[in-house]
């Protein structure tokens, strides 16, 4: 049975490298997949913990998190879609227009 | 002991008395701008006839118990400490003189302002103030402490100034409001300074309390000049802006922008005496203090032949009187500054008779002319105006000290003391003579430029018409009383008691001064000022009964027709400088140096703060992204800090081992 610390590890890792993606990245899209890839890491954390403690409670937030990364894409694509057609870029350095 | 089962339904109540005429003025002041005049007309005369008749039934009931003072406390107003002020109010010889003449008096120039306003705009806001006026002068006399009478004093120099200014869309009625409450104030000042040394010394601003700790008061070691002395001129102070006297005379002669009945009611016959009511009141501190006694006697001898110079010129028909009035409140402060506190009261209701008779005759003249001041625009009215002319003349008799007329007997009476005064007396007395002439010359001088000689008006655009008579009938009953209303002393001259100064005695007792000389000196004195006022007449007619033309003024008379420069020596000594600085200290510096620019400062301050900081929100959403993760971090090391240190001090000390 593989330890509980390295599936931490792992999630630590993928959690950090949606961070830097995201800091780091200009692509909106890009961004998007990034916010995927942190919320996948803590779900892998969460049932890393349901499964070293027995308990289903950690299972249960991950469906949770699924359905709202499901529902956040649906919308955030939405808004993607939009920023594309209005702006004809995808740089995130362009939406910009709520800035003083 | 009958005093207590008695029933004294008015005495029981006082405050009756005053709250009349102030439950009309608010009626009129509330609802009468949609009124037709005549339901303003009901409400003013009402209440304030209700209010003579009250007081008329309290002075029956005060005789009826055998004129024991008065006083009851109805309610308290200021409680802190020992000090008390309440709404106390008294009723004793002195205040009865005052209350019968303020609601006497009173009445009748409501029922002729009824007349004269009928035609003026804001007919129901004039009789509000008027009433209001009513209701503060009689708390003043009232009154049974400093503190209460204080809130009167200032009530009627506010109505003062709203009736000066009643014609506010005139900038010199308006400016003369302002002058009037300015002026004013530097007296009150010191008449508050007066009050909170008069607690400081007894404790209390009660009139009781006070006299009676005066009476067993030990000198001081400020001597002569102790506290007596300082009150006593503070309180003076506070007398010379409301009674106008010499420095703060000022005002008044402008205060004649205000509509007639008003110069009538408050500037000449009640608000203005109130400064001669005060220092009789407080009598009882002044004949401790002999320096201030003097000071009065001076200030008010000075006043007299000073304003009596200045009214010898004046072309305005109002303008004399008003000097005239200052002169004759010289003469009560003359009277009171020797000691003779009950002759200055008698000179204060004979002067309110005959006073508020000349102003509202002057009041009917204008009236008539059309609103016509200029003396020199009238002359040969006597035929026209028959009615207004007897009683200006009775009006003119009585303050020329003719006898018998009301103002000889006063008059008199106050040059005779004066005579008698140990500090200069004889001085006083020649003085205040003089002034007898002057008065009597600026006063026919008056009736003549008016009444008689030749027509100096267009006959096509004034038509000259007798008064309705609403405005006649109060001016024959001030007529009669200023013929009959001297009488009261009229025994004396023959040996007899004087009923006024006996009336008076329990409030004067011994402040009075001792008639020591013998009875034919007080009818040579008598002789002598009849003389004085003959000599007037004479002059006066041998100069106007002739055709006069106005003529230019130079020399002396330039000076008195210019007031002597008072006004404008004022001006130049302290209006200009306080200007001046308040201009270019207070505003410049003070106001947009300091106060506007530490407020502007903040803000600017603010605002530089802002336009740092608002670079954080660039609108980037990495950036915000990295923020939060700083915050994130710094939590989580704040969170784990505690838990994670002691670890490592057990893994460090683990691995030593």
């Amino acid at each position: 049975m593989v330890p509980t610390n390295y599936y931490l590890i792992l999630s630590a890792i993928l959690f950090g490298l949606g961070i830097v993606a995201f800091v780091f990245k200009r692509n909106i899209i890009t961004l998007f997949m990034a916010i995927e890839l942190m919320l996948n890491a803590v779900n892998l954390a969460f049932v890393a913990f349901s499964q070293a403690l027995g308990k289903p409670d950690g299972e249960v937030f991950v469906l949770f998190v699924i359905v709202v990364a499901a529902a956040e894409a649906a919308v955030g694509l939405g808004i993607i879609i939009l920023t594309a057609r209005n702006r004809h870029s995808l740089n995130v350095e362009r939406v910009d227009l709520l800035k003083l | 002991m009958p005093t207590h089962e008695q029933f004294r339904p008015i005495l029981e109540y006082l405050w009756i008395i005053p709250l009349l005429p102030l439950l009309g003025s608010a009626i009129n002041g509330l609802l009468g701008a949609k009124w037709p005049n005549k339901f303003v007309t009901s409400v003013a005369l009402g209440s304030t006839g209700l209010s003579f008749a009250c007081a008329l039934e309290a002075v029956r009931e005060f005789f009826a118990n055998g004129q024991a003072p008065f006083r009851k406390e109805f309610f308290d107003w200021i409680i802190a400490g020992n000090f008390r002020a309440g709404f106390d109010l008294q009723l004793d010889q002195l205040t009865v003189v005052m209350v019968l003449v303020v609601t006497g008096v009173g009445f009748l120039i409501h029922i002729y302002a009824t007349g004269y306003m009928a035609h003026e705009g804001g007919y129901y806001r004039f009789f509000s103030y008027l009433n209001l006026f009513m209701f503060f002068m009689l708390i003043l006399v009232l009154a049974a402490n400093y503190a209460l009478l204080f809130v009167g004093w200032e009530g009627v120099g506010l109505c003062s100034y709203l009736l000066i200014g009643f014609y506010f869309l005139k900038k010199s009625a308006a400016d003369a409001g302002k002058k009037a409450f300015i002026v004013n104030r530097i007296g009150d000042f010191g008449f508050m300074l007066g009050m909170f040394l008069l607690f400081r010394a007894f404790g209390s601003l009660d009139f009781q309390t006070v006299f009676a700790k005066a009476a067993t008061w030990q000198p001081d070691a400020m001597g002569q000049f102790g506290t007596f002395t300082i009150a006593c001129l503070l309180l003076f102070m506070g007398a010379t802006g409301k009674s106008a006297q010499l420095p703060l005379y000022v005002w008044l002669p402008d205060a004649m922008e205000g509509p007639t009945p008003v110069s009538a009611l408050i500037h000449a016959a009640t608000m203005v005496t109130a400064g001669v009511y005060v220092v009789a009141r407080s009598h009882a501190l002044f004949t401790y203090a002999p320096t201030a006694m003097y000071v009065v006697a001076i200030v008010g001898c000075a006043t007299a032949i000073f304003a009596a110079t200045i009214g010898l010129v004046q072309p305005d028909i109002k303008k004399v009187l008003a000097y005239s009035t200052v002169s004759q409140l010289g003469y009560m402060f003359l009277a009171c500054g020797v000691g003779a506190f009950g002759a200055g009261i008698f000179h204060l209701m004979t002067h309110s008779f005959f006073k508020a008779l000349l102003f509202l005759s002057a009041g009917s003249v204008i009236h008539a002319m059309g609103g016509e001041q200029d003396m020199w625009h009238m002359g040969g009215l006597a035929s026209k105006i028959k009615v207004t002319f007897w009683c200006m003349l009775f009006g003119t008799i009585a303050i020329a000290g003719f006898a018998p007329f009301a103002g000889f007997f006063s008059k008199d009476a106050i040059l005779f003391v004066a005579y008698q005064s140990e500090n200069s007396g004889k001085v006083l007395y020649g003085v205040g003579l003089l002034a007898a002439i002057f008065t009597s010359f600026y006063m026919f001088r008056l009736v003549w430029l008016t009444f008689f000689g030749e027509k100096r008006y267009d006959e096509h655009h004034v038509h000259v018409h007798e008064s309705p008579g609403s405005m006649t009938v109060p001016l024959m009953i001030l007529a009669l009383l200023s013929l009959v209303g001297g009488w009261l002393a009229a025994p004396a001259l023959w040996g007899g008691p004087n009923y006024f100064a006996d009336f008076l005695s329990p409030v004067f007792g011994n402040a009075e001064a001792p008639s020591s000389e013998t009875h034919s000196l007080e009818l040579t004195l008598s002789a002598v000022a009849v003389l004085a006022a003959a000599v007037g007449l004479i002059v006066a007619w041998r100069m106007y009964s002739r055709k006069v033309t106005r003529g230019t003024s130079t020399g002396l008379h330039k000076i008195l027709y210019n007031k002597y420069y008072v006004d404008e020596l004022y001006q130049a000594a302290i209006v200009g400088p306080l200007v001046w600085l308040s201009r270019n200290v207070f505003w410049k510096v003070v106001d947009v140096g300091m106060i506007d620019g530490s407020v502007n400062g903040i803000a600017h301050g603010t605002q530089a703060v802002g336009d740092t900081v608002r670079h954080a929100q660039s609108g980037n959403v990495r950036s915000y992204a990295v923020w939060v993760i700083i915050g994130a971090i710094v939590i989580l090391a704040i969170i784990f800090w505690p838990l994670w240190r002691p670890a490592f001090f057990v893994a460090t000390s683990g691995g030593v081992r």
